[in-house]
């Protein structure tokens, strides 16, 4: 029974022996095998371990256990959201927009709107026009968005409905009341199954600029376009802003949700920042336009170097040596100097790699995530003299193991460093029990990893729903770097104290200095 | 509450609200929105709302889908089976482990709940339909897992349209594996809210469990005259648990939890309990009405959040069994009440007067109200996002004082309702969370707790107290204005 002084919540109140006597006395009507037979658990707790499970793991062909990917509309939204008062709209069932909306907020602990038009199984008969229709209507009547950017869940693709013809019949049968004729609604379709949640980032963002600019082009100015791409840093978006100031140029940020995903207390307002519409449109007469996502924005830079013909391309800014290609490519494309500003952050950076690389160096990671991501983070513990032991991407696109592979093969280590393209993280469970490394670096799906395992994890990444605010700090430029070493160095040193903490046993290497 | 009466504040709340709809939509929205009277005998719901009707389009509903409601709420709970989620990759990312359905077991080995097995459908599968790939998913699955109990393959939306049989395929593995392999067709347009996914989970369990051949071994288990079933709790932060003590301390033997925590086994000794205890109506009331018809087990509701419901559920529950039950239903009230009295004595004067908006799924919205008001917090505000037209009629006998009642209510209307009625507390979910704490208003999260929990029972209505004295006493909401802010 709970006493009132010291009143306890789960964590503890099952501890006691009431109700320890409640779970075994519940086991006689268990059929889980922990209560008929609790050797067995045991014997095929084992088996899971060894390099026999893992052939037949790595093997399947089906099933996917613990994914670390999500669906293309979860990347259309987070575009929507990164652009001035708009409104991301999910053309079909309200259950997937509940999904959207849960996870970006349980990762931000941020509120994150969008609506869908409720399609339900009339549409699926008849299509959801009608829906669309209403759902415009009334998306704009109550929260007055500047924009609405259209994507779909798989049922709309399934059924095949036509975003385009919609969106012209819906501003038809309103008449202008609340949808005027030049009311942005930039549109993608964004299958589910197909790609992932940055395949939808790309659809959307694809979507938006070339809808948008369509009709504008006229004299260049000198600007840069930079498309950051699927960034759950907000910190990262700042730094990426800081650095392009730094050089004195006019800039577009295009997506920049650092400031919809990082509001203020005091008062709700249900947009705020964002990319401004009238940027927006006129991105396409900016001088270059730089990708920081290769994989997230393949077909949105497609039209900008064929279509736009805009110079720029890719540059992954995580990393020392991502973060110097992105300022020299700066630097490149304004015909100028490398600012002092960065120049003493990059030496600071430096400095703090080599005061800290010994907890580095020879450490085994295993890693995961999203493919730019990877290349970033990779790159940075190749610098550091880390091995990445086995670095994951269930989401990898075409190029992407080539490129991490070519990577890897710069480190003295490479015979020991392997890539795992297209597996999950069930996979990964058989890998560390296998090959363990040190340290694992992801999102929170590492939690059950780091019990089953024993692998100490290092929170970087997307979704992280168990530990507060990282989001908010960047893991891009020199002061991104900086986070990055930070977060691995004391993650190391931490573990060093817990492994030697054994009062007169091993606590003679417990060291007061490291 | 100034010169304006609480009802007409409410009154006067919905009418401006509506005001922002076009015709059609506010119209609609009307019939959804009410005011609901402790003492009004004509009003046939709580507030005379409608409910359980398509939601309007584009207005930011909290609902889920079908498939929420089968594979997040109903199956995926239970521990020793592996739930499938049938189509692509999203859905059972989104939905993995959000639930906080605790249990005990080896996950990975011998129980599943937290983790996420997907059959993340390709453009092929799509086109070429997805039955092979769903078969050769199940034969991965026996290889690797080999101590799962049964599987179930929940459909996302693609598998109804693009016409995939995972009957049949289900027929045939099970066949071939002799275990229990449950089709369920919760593809998420169908029906208009979670709703229908429970439903059709019920209808399965039904169909593949008590009809169907179940290879676990319920032979050792005899049966008593004291056999009870939890029906509705899913288990969350370890509700089923602080309920179950209370009935094993009242010498009643609780044979299945559904389905929090559940096993096979469990499940299908059920049909040979004496009486089936009802905690979620809204999501397991169709199976109880099954096993009422078929098997001749009774079932009734009880409620056990906050001491008074709880009191009262432990009564109505004893009365059922024999003199030797009440009496020690009797002695367990008895036993409990020194340390209710101390919570309440604790807690209640900081918190008395306190007004609460609610909006959650299934029983809460109606089962929590006694808790806070308990506590001597008035509960202004209520609505349900998936109710249907009986739970809006058991919410009247709950309600203390004039509530506002708002059905399926959208991010609009809730936040409008919230600066309007001034509430101390908003409780509702994490989609909602951060909009009311930018305002500097205290929150709590009722589906999850908040990721504490348990609240059910006595032990955890002194968890609930706790948290909510948390929350509203909390030095953190005065710092939302500035120094410098001139006050008005």
């Amino acid at each position: 029974m709970q006493e009132v002084e010291k009143i306890v919540n789960g964590k503890d109140l099952f501890k006691r022996p009431e109700y320890q006597e409640v779970l075994k006395n519940k086991k006689q009507f268990e059929s889980s095998m922990l209560a008929v037979n609790p050797a067995k658990v045991e014997e095929i707790a084992e088996w899971t371990k060894s390099w026999d499970y893992r052939e037949k793991n790595l093997a399947r062909e089906a099933i996917t256990v613990n994914p670390a990917k999500a669906c293309q509309p979860l990347g259309a939204v987070m575009v929507a959201l990164g652009f001035e008062g708009t409104m991301p709209y999910v053309h079909g069932s309200h259950g997937c927009v509940a999904y959207f909306r849960s996870y970006f907020t349980r990762h931000f602990k941020e509120p994150t709107p969008c609506v869908s038009d409720s399609m339900t199984e009339d549409a699926a008969v008849f299509g959801g026009l009608v829906n669309m229709k209403e759902g415009l209507k009334n998306c704009a009547a109550v929260y007055k968005p500047k924009m609405i950017a259209v994507s779909t869940t798989c049922m709309a693709e399934v059924i095949g409905d036509d975003l385009m013809a919609f969106i012209i019949a819906a501003k038809e049968e309103d008449g202008g009341e609340y949808l005027a004729a030049d009311y942005p609604i930039p549109y993608a379709h964004t299958p589910s199954f197909v790609g992932s949640h940055i395949t939808g980032y790309d659809n959307m963002m694809h979507g938006i600029m070339s809808q948008l600019t369509e009709g504008n082009k006229g004299e260049t100015k000198q600007r840069i376009n930079i498309i950051p791409g699927f960034e759950t840093y907000i910190g990262s978006l700042r730094s990426v802003k800081s650095i392009v100031e730094a050089f004195g140029t006019d800039y577009i940020m295009l997506g920049d949700h650092s400031d919809q995903w990082d509001m203020p207390a005091g008062q709700y307002e249900m947009f705020q920042g964002g990319t401004k519409l009238d940027d927006a449109k006129d991105c396409i007469n900016s001088s270059a336009t730089i990708s920081l996502q290769k994989y997230a924005t393949v077909k949105t830079m497609k039209m900008v170097d064929k279509r736009w013909k805009h110079p720029g391309g890719f540059s992954n800014p995580v990393g020392l040596k991502g973060t110097d290609e992105f300022v020299m490519k700066l630097a490149e494309l304004t015909g100028t100097e490398v600012p002092s500003k960065l120049k003493i952050e990059r030496g600071r950076l430096v400095d703090a790699m080599q005061d800290s690389y010994p907890y580095m160096h020879g450490k085994k990671f295993a890693i995961w995530g999203d493919p730019d991501f990877l290349i970033g983070a990779v790159s940075f513990l190749l610098e550091m003299g880390a091995e990445p032991t086995h670095v994951l991407c269930h989401n990898a696109p075409n190029g992407w193991e080539a490129e991490m592979r070519a990577m890897l093969d710069t480190s003295p280590a490479k015979d020991s460093l392997n890539v795992w393209a297209g597996k999950d993280l069930w996979a990964m469970r058989s890998l560390l029990f296998t090959e363990p490394v040190d340290f694992m670096i992801g999102n929170s799906y590492g939690k059950e990893l780091m019990r089953d395992t024993g692998t100490p994890l290092i929170y970087i990444g997307f979704p992280i729903f168990d530990r507060h605010h990282l989001h908010r700090y960047s893991i891009s430029g020199y002061d991104g770097a900086l986070n990055l070493l930070t977060w691995i160095t004391n993650k190391v040193l931490d573990q060093l104290d817990e492994d030697t903490k054994g009062i007169a046993t091993t606590d003679y290497f417990f060291d007061l200095i490291r | 509450m100034g010169p304006e009466s609480l009802e007409a504040k409410q009154k006067a709340a919905i009418e401006e609200i509506l005001k922002a709809y076009p015709e059609k939509a506010a119209k609609n929205r009307e019939k959804h929105l009410g005011v609901g009277s402790p003492n009004d005998e004509n009003q046939k719901t709580c507030g005379d709302v409608r409910s359980n009707k398509k939601t309007v389009p584009g207005v930011m509903s909290q609902r889920g889908c079908a498939y929420a409601g089968s594979k997040g709420v109903v199956w995926g709970p239970v521990k020793d089976m592996i739930h499938i989620s049938h189509g692509p990759i999203g859905c059972g990312q989104y939905s993995r482990a959000g639930r906080r359905n605790y249990y005990i077991g080896v996950t990975g080995v011998d129980t599943f709940v937290t983790m996420n097995f997907s059959s993340d459908f390709q453009e092929n599968n799509i086109v070429f339909g997805g039955d092979k790939k769903l078969g050769k998913c199940i034969d991965e699955i026996e290889v690797l897992f080999p101590l799962n109990n049964g599987i179930t393959v929940q459909s996302e939306c693609p598998i109804g349209l693009i016409g995939d049989d995972i009957g049949a395929v289900a027929r045939v593995k099970a066949k071939e594996l002799d275990k229990v392999i449950v089709p369920v067709n919760c593809e998420g347009f169908r029906g208009v809210s979670q709703s229908l996914g429970h439903h059709i989970a019920n209808d399965t369990v039904r169909d593949f469990i008590f009809d169907g051949k179940v290879n676990v071994n319920t032979s050792d288990v005899e049966v008593t005259d004291y056999d009870v079933a939890i029906i509705g709790d899913y288990n969350i932060g370890g509700d089923a648990w602080s309920s179950r003590i209370l009935l094993e301390e009242m010498g009643l033997r609780v044979v299945a939890q559904w389905s929090g925590d559940a096993t096979l086994k469990e499940m299908a000794l059920t049909p040979k309990v004496k009486l089936n205890l009802l905690h979620c109506y809204r999501s397991m009331n169709y199976i109880s009405r099954h096993m009422e018809k078929e098997y001749g087990i009774p079932w009734i509701e009880y409620n056990f959040f906050g001491p008074s419901q709880t009191i009262k559920s432990l009564r109505k529950i004893a009365a059922f069994f024999d003199e030797s039950v009440q009496k020690k239903c009797e002695e367990v009230i008895a036993k409990y009440q020194p340390m209710i009295d101390a919570v309440i004595a604790k807690y209640k004067p900081r918190l008395e007067g306190k007004t609460v908006m609610l909006f959650v799924g299934g029983l809460r919205p109606r089962h929590v109200i006694g808790a806070y008001e308990d506590l001597g917090m008035e509960v202004i505000g209520t609505g349900y996002e998936f109710a249907h037209d009986d739970d809006y009629k058991r919410t009247k006998e709950e309600i203390f004082r004039s509530t506002v009642i708002y059905d399926d209510v959208n991010e609009y209307e809730l936040e409008a309702f919230v600066k309007k009625l001034q509430p101390d507390l908003v409780a509702s979910g994490i989609k909602e969370k951060y909009v009311f704490q930018k305002m500097g208003l205290p929150y709590r999260q009722m589906h999850s707790w908040d990721y504490s929990g348990p609240y059910h029972g006595y032990d955890g209505f002194a968890i609930f107290a706790q948290d909510m004295d948390l929350a509203i006493n909390s030095p953190v909401w005065a710092h939302s204005k500035a120094p410098w802010e001139k006050e008005g």
